[in-house]
Order: C-alpha cells, then sequence, then structure tokens
C-alpha cells in the first residue's frame, strides 16, 4: 500500500523491556489528519507500540528500543531530540481517565500554561472544551473537582487537556475500554470531529469500533514460537475487516479466535 | 443448601464463629491499648493535684505593709519587704546580680517567696491519695503542726501559670519551665529547619530520579536501617560532628556571635541538628511511601503533555504526596520532642535560668528537665516532673493539631 501523506513512519522497529523484545520488526506508516487503529489480541504489543510514538515507554525502567521512528523528518529517538518536546507535538489520552485532581479549568489551563502559554487562558480553555465537546456540559461548574464527573466526561477532559498543547498526532490508548456503550460513542464522535485537524491513533480491543471509527488498520499479532508482537498486516480499515489478505487477520475480525 | 454439597465439606457457622473469635481478639487489642493510654494519663494527672503540707519561715501575715496582703504589693514595696528581712550583704548581692530596677514585679516577687518566705513542703499526697485517704492526710497534718505551727493544708495544682513562665530555680515551690519550653521549642525549630527539606529533597531523589542499579539500592537499605539506630548513638554522632568537629560553626564564633555563658558547640544548634539527623531516616521513608502512593497514571498526565519531570512533581507529585509526607513528618518530630538521651550526650543543660535567644545559647528542654527532676529523691520533686510532663504531652498535642490542620486543609482542597 501507498499512502501520500505520512506523518509518521517506522523502520525496522524493535521495542525491549530489558532484553524481552516486546515488538519487532514493525515498519509502519501513520497517514496524516486520519484515524489510524491497531488491533489485535491482548498481550500482543499494541499499547508498547503506542507508547514507543511519543517515547512514553522510556518511563518503563530499562525500556529501549531499536530501529527508527521517523517524524518530521527526523528520527524521533535520535539523540538531539528531547522526549518533552516529541510528547508535547504527539499527545497522548490513556486508558483509564486521568485527570488531574484540580479543576476542571486548572486541567486544560495547566497544559497550556507549562508550555508557557501567552494567549488568554479562559478563551483557550473555552474553545478547547468545545472541541472537545464538552463545554456545554461543564461550562457552569469549570471550578470544581475534575473528579466529579462522570467517567465519560473525565475521559473528553482528557482529549482536551491534550487538545490545549495543539499537538499534531493524538495517540489513544484504549480510550472507551472503561466507559459505557454511550460514552464510548461520544468518544467516536469526537474522534471523528478531531480527524480535520489532527492525525488520530488508537489502540483498541472493540472490534466494531475499529471498524466503525477509523480509516486505516493495522493488525498486530505475536510472531510465531515467539513472545515479541508485529504488524501483521496494515490497510484501509473496510479493506482489512471485508477482504483481509492474511489468514491470521480473517481469522480475528471474524471472531474464528482472539 | 447448595447443590454441590456433595463435594464441599462447608460448615458455614464454622466459618462465622472463627469469623468473630479474631473480631474479639483485635477488640481486645483495641481495649489494651485504650487502657494503657488511660493509665498513663491518670498517673501524670495523679502526681500533679494533691495535698500538700506547706510552712513558711516567715508567717505571710506579718509582711502585710499599710494594710496591702504580699500578693498585692507593688515592686517597690516587695523591694522593701527584701531589704527589711535580707541581710545588707544578701541584698546587695542580688542588686549586683541585676539591678533591682530592671527586674520585674514577677521576678521580685519571686525572690520574696524564695528568699523572705522560703516556702518549704513538708509533705505531700497524689490526686488519689488526696482523694481516698483524706483521713491519714489530715493525721498526717496534725502531727507536722506540732513542730510546726504555721504549716497549713492545702490542695495545689503543681503545675500553675506562673511555673510556665518561671525559669528553673533550685526551689520546689517557685521553679518553672520556661526554659526548658523555650529550650524545646527553638531545638524542634531547627530540627525542623533541616530535616523536613533535607528529608522530602531525598525522598524525592530516591522516587523520582535515581535509577535502579546497586548503589541506589544500598543507599536505600542504609537509610532503612538508619531509623532503626538507637537514639543514644546519633547523641554520639552528635557530639563528635557537631560539638566537637564543628564547634566553631555550632558555637557561632564564625559568625562573631558567641553566646558569652556558652563558648563551646553545646548549642541549641548543635541539638537541633542532632535530633533532625536522628528523624532524617524516618521523613526521608516515609515521604517514599507518600510519593509512592501517587498514581503513575498522573505522572503519565502530565508526561504525556509534554511536562518535564520537575512540572510533574511540583504540580502533580508533590501536592499530591504532601499530606503523607506530613503525617510522616508529624510522627518523626514527636519522636524527636520527646528524645532525652542524644541530647544529654550532646550536652544539654541540667540546670540553667536564661532563656535560649538564639541558635548558639545554651539549653535545656522539657524531656531533659523531667528528667532531671524525676532521678531526684524527695518526692516533691516527682509532682514538678508530673507538671513538666502534662506540658510536654500538651505541646505535643499542640504541634500535632497545627499539622493535621495544615494536612487536612492540604488534601481537602479537591
Amino acid at each position: 500500500m501507498f499512502l501520500n501523506d505520512v506523518v509518521i513512519e517506522t523502520h525496522h522497529l524493535n521495542i525491549y523491556y530489558g532484553d524481552f523484545k516486546a515488538v519487532g520488526e514493525v515498519n509502519l506508516q501513520i497517514p496524516e489528519k486520519k484515524i489510524t487503529a491497531i488491533i489485535g489480541p491482548s498481550g500482543c504489543g499494541k499499547s508498547t507500540l503506542l507508547r514507543a510514538f511519543n517515547r512514553m515507554n522510556e518511563l518503563v525502567p530499562n525500556a529501549h528500543i531499536e530501529g527508527e521512528i521517523i517524524f518530521d523528518g527526523r528520527n524521533l529517538y535520535d539523540r538531539t531530540v528531547d522526549p518533552v518536546e516529541v510528547r508535547y507535538r504527539i499527545g497522548m489520552v490513556f486508558q483509564r481517565p486521568n485527570p488531574f485532581p484540580k479543576s476542571i479549568y486548572e486541567n486544560v489551563a495547566w497544559a497550556a500554561r507549562i508550555h508557557g502559554y501567552k494567549g488568554n487562558l479562559d478563551e483557550l480553555v473555552e474553545t478547547t472544551l468545545k472541541k472537545a465537546a464538552l463545554w456545554d456540559e461543564v461550562k457552569d461548574i469549570l471550578k470544581q473537582s475534575a473528579l466529579s464527573l462522570s467517567g465519560g466526561q473525565q475521559q473528553r477532559l482528557c482529549v482536551a487537556r491534550a487538545l490545549a498543547i495543539q499537538p499534531e498526532v493524538i495517540l489513544m490508548d484504549e480510550p472507551a475500554s472503561a466507559l459505557d456503550p454511550i460514552a464510548t460513542l461520544k468518544i467516536e464522535e469526537l474522534m471523528q470531529s478531531l480527524k480535520e485537524n489532527y492525525t488520530i491513533v488508537i489502540v483498541t480491543h472493540n472490534m466494531q469500533q475499529a471498524a466503525r471509527a477509523s480509516d486505516y488498520t493495522a493488525m498486530m499479532m505475536l510472531m510465531d514460537g515467539t513472545r515479541s508482537g508485529t504488524v501483521i498486516e496494515f490497510d484501509e480499515t473496510n479493506k482489512i475487516f471485508t477482504r483481509p489478505s492474511d489468514k491470521r487477520t480473517e481469522d480475528y475480525v471474524t471472531g474464528r479466535f482472539g | 443448601m447448595r447443590n454441590a454439597s456433595h463435594i464441599f465439606e462447608d460448615d458455614l457457622s464454622a466459618r462465622t464463629r472463627a469469623g468473630k473469635r479474631w473480631q474479639v481478639v483485635f477488640l481486645a487489642a483495641t481495649i489494651l491499648a485504650i487502657i494503657s493510654l488511660t493509665l498513663l494519663l491518670i498517673n501524670i494527672l495523679n502526681s500533679v493535684f494533691g495535698f500538700v503540707v506547706l510552712d513558711s519561715k516567715v508567717d505571710p501575715a506579718t509582711l502585710i505593709v499599710d494594710g496591702i496582703p504580699l500578693e498585692d504589693q507593688s515592686s517597690d514595696q516587695l523591694i522593701g519587704v527584701l531589704k527589711m528581712n535580707l541581710s545588707s550583704g544578701a541584698f546587695n548581692k542580688l542588686e549586683k546580680e541585676k539591678s533591682f530596677a530592671q527586674r520585674d514585679r514577677a521576678e521580685i516577687y519571686q525572690l520574696v517567696e524564695e528568699r523572705v518566705l522560703k516556702v518549704e513542703v513538708l509533705e505531700s499526697w497524689s490526686l488519689l491519695d488526696s482523694i481516698f485517704k483524706q483521713e491519714e492526710v489530715k493525721a498526717e497534718y496534725q502531727t507536722l503542726l506540732e513542730t510546726h505551727p504555721n504549716a497549713e493544708l492545702k490542695f495545689i495544682s503543681w503545675l500553675t501559670r506562673q511555673r510556665l513562665v518561671r525559669p528553673q530555680t533550685s526551689e520546689v515551690m517557685t521553679t518553672g519551665i520556661r526554659t526548658a519550653i523555650l529550650g524545646s521549642l527553638w531545638t524542634i525549630f531547627i530540627t525542623i529547619l533541616f530535616a523536613f527539606p533535607v528529608g522530602v529533597g531525598a525522598a524525592i531523589y530516591l522516587e523520582e530520579y535515581a535509577r535502579e542499579n546497586w548503589l541506589n539500592r544500598i543507599i536505600q537499605t542504609n537509610i532503612n536501617n538508619l531509623a532503626g539506630v538507637p537514639s543514644i548513638i546519633y547523641g554520639i554522632l552528635g557530639l563528635a560532628i557537631f560539638v566537637r568537629t564543628l564547634e566553631p560553626l555550632t558555637s557561632g564564633a564564625v559568625f562573631g556571635v558567641v553566646d558569652p555563658l556558652t563558648a563551646n558547640g553545646r548549642t541549641v544548634l548543635s541539638a537541633g541538628l542532632t535530633l533532625g539527623l536522628l528523624i532524617l531516616p524516618l521523613i526521608i521513608i516515609n515521604s517514599q511511601e507518600a510519593i509512592r502512593a501517587v498514581p503513575q497514571s498522573l505522572r503519565n498526565a502530565g508526561y504525556g503533555l509534554g511536562a518535564t519531570k520537575w512540572q510533574v512533581i511540583k504540580a502533580h507529585v508533590l501536592p499530591n504526596a504532601m499530606p503523607g509526607v506530613l503525617t510522616g513528618t508529624i510522627l518523626a518530630i514527636s519522636r524527636a520532642i520527646g528524645e532525652t538521651a542524644p541530647l544529654v550526650v550532646v550536652g544539654a543543660s541540667t540546670a540553667i535560668s536564661f532563656d535560649p535567644t538564639s541558635p548558639f545559647s545554651k539549653f535545656t528542654t522539657l524531656p531533659i528537665q523531667i528528667y532531671q527532676w524525676t532521678a531526684r529523691p524527695q518526692a516533691e520533686w516527682q509532682h514538678v516532673a508530673g507538671a513538666a510532663i502534662l506540658v510536654l504531652l500538651v505541646l505535643l498535642l499542640g504541634l500535632n493539631a497545627v499539622a493535621i490542620l495544615m494536612r487536612n486543609r492540604l488534601s481537602h482542597k479537591y
């Protein structure tokens, strides 16, 4: 498959925790301003791969990578690249909603403030919360604790927080797995509205979600006889779900195993 | 009944009974603890209140000037009383120590009490004896009256407002604990100033920055072990380092502010730093626990937004760990306030009547004072010691209350 606008590109990417190779030989292209889903059975390294894209896995002791991840013409893991800058341009939403135990306002404002935001914080908070489709629900309770929100609202607040610093890519690690179907739907709607301006990469266990919400899908699976996962197939989502070229993908998406 | 009962030999009532048994055991443990604490409190109160037989060398009635009883006389009148009743040599000596013009009324009144009235404790009883053995107390008083016709039987509290504000003296009825209270406060102040920032800083480093390697594991193990080292060892350490080696610093010599009364390193500063070393491991360990308890997801959220390590620590880790850090610090400081042994080694003064005025002052502390008084053979000093213990407990509870309030304010923010 050939893509025109590629944001992130990996070359022979191997990810290790100590001596253990968690992900091996990934050559993947993430298309710009599209939603790319990463699917696959548990423990095949989906989250590990996702966290490699903004160097979050470095927070795990002994984690390291081989190969390259090219973003904006540079290898993200180049010595001259500061991981803080990477995470600033490639934002992340986590599996469980993790708002700061501060006010709703402060959750969004803090993100902007640490990067020295010079504009009007109030305006930024409002536009950001509107982008995250949360403004109408929280505009009267901005000073309340973010922990008083429901799980789905908290997760959208986490999206808003990530948007506040205007990243180019947003990584989502199973963002709806802790939410009920209605809250999940809202997150999916939010993703659709965001893809005009942002590239989104989402890890999901939920096959319907990948089929519904994504434009491209990467299928990951453990390599034969090892405990290392790799991408076995990457294509447009409707192709992955209707006529996959790999037999294992077909088995997986049709529910024959996994 | 369960369908699968043929493969389970379940005796639900036995399980319930076992649970009840343990509940009773735990309840008993709690009751035992409460009883111990109650006994402790009763024991202290027992020595603080009670009957005494007092005898003064001079009947206060004879010292009434112009119809004004001694307690209400002005400074000048009291000085007159002193002049009349003391030899001129003794009076001049007092004047030479500190001129009467400089002494306030309370001080002069105390002198009258000590030098003229010379109130003596002939006999003293504990609170329980005073309540339950009143007959014996009265019989004893009658026999004492035969030899001391002026003696009077009084129910008193050994803890009075005057004791709190008076310096230490050698007379049991007039001695006070102001010197010791101020000494304790000064020492604890320096202890906190040293141990809190250093301890929390070390905890942050060990939890957030230090890599998992053999060197840091050794450091961690040693900190854990240091928390169990007997306090007297810290006293010896403090003596060697702060009192002897760093004497120019701890005596104030390098700052040119040596207290003329000390001129060596046995100062508030040495004591505070020694206690600081003593509680440093406790603060580090407790702070580490608190920092570790901050959910990793919170740190991830911060890092995920492109925050630097310090931004994450400052905005999220520390504020969320602070209630736990403060709790640990409270416990550590409570321990430091009650420490006696290391201060004996570092060289707390046993008998000083001058208030500590700077980190370079000689000092005594409440536990030292209590220790010294309880070591005396005369029964009446046990009562004064009891009064000092009560003050120490109140001081401790007061500091704890302040810290708990601070903690609650921090943790109720959200």
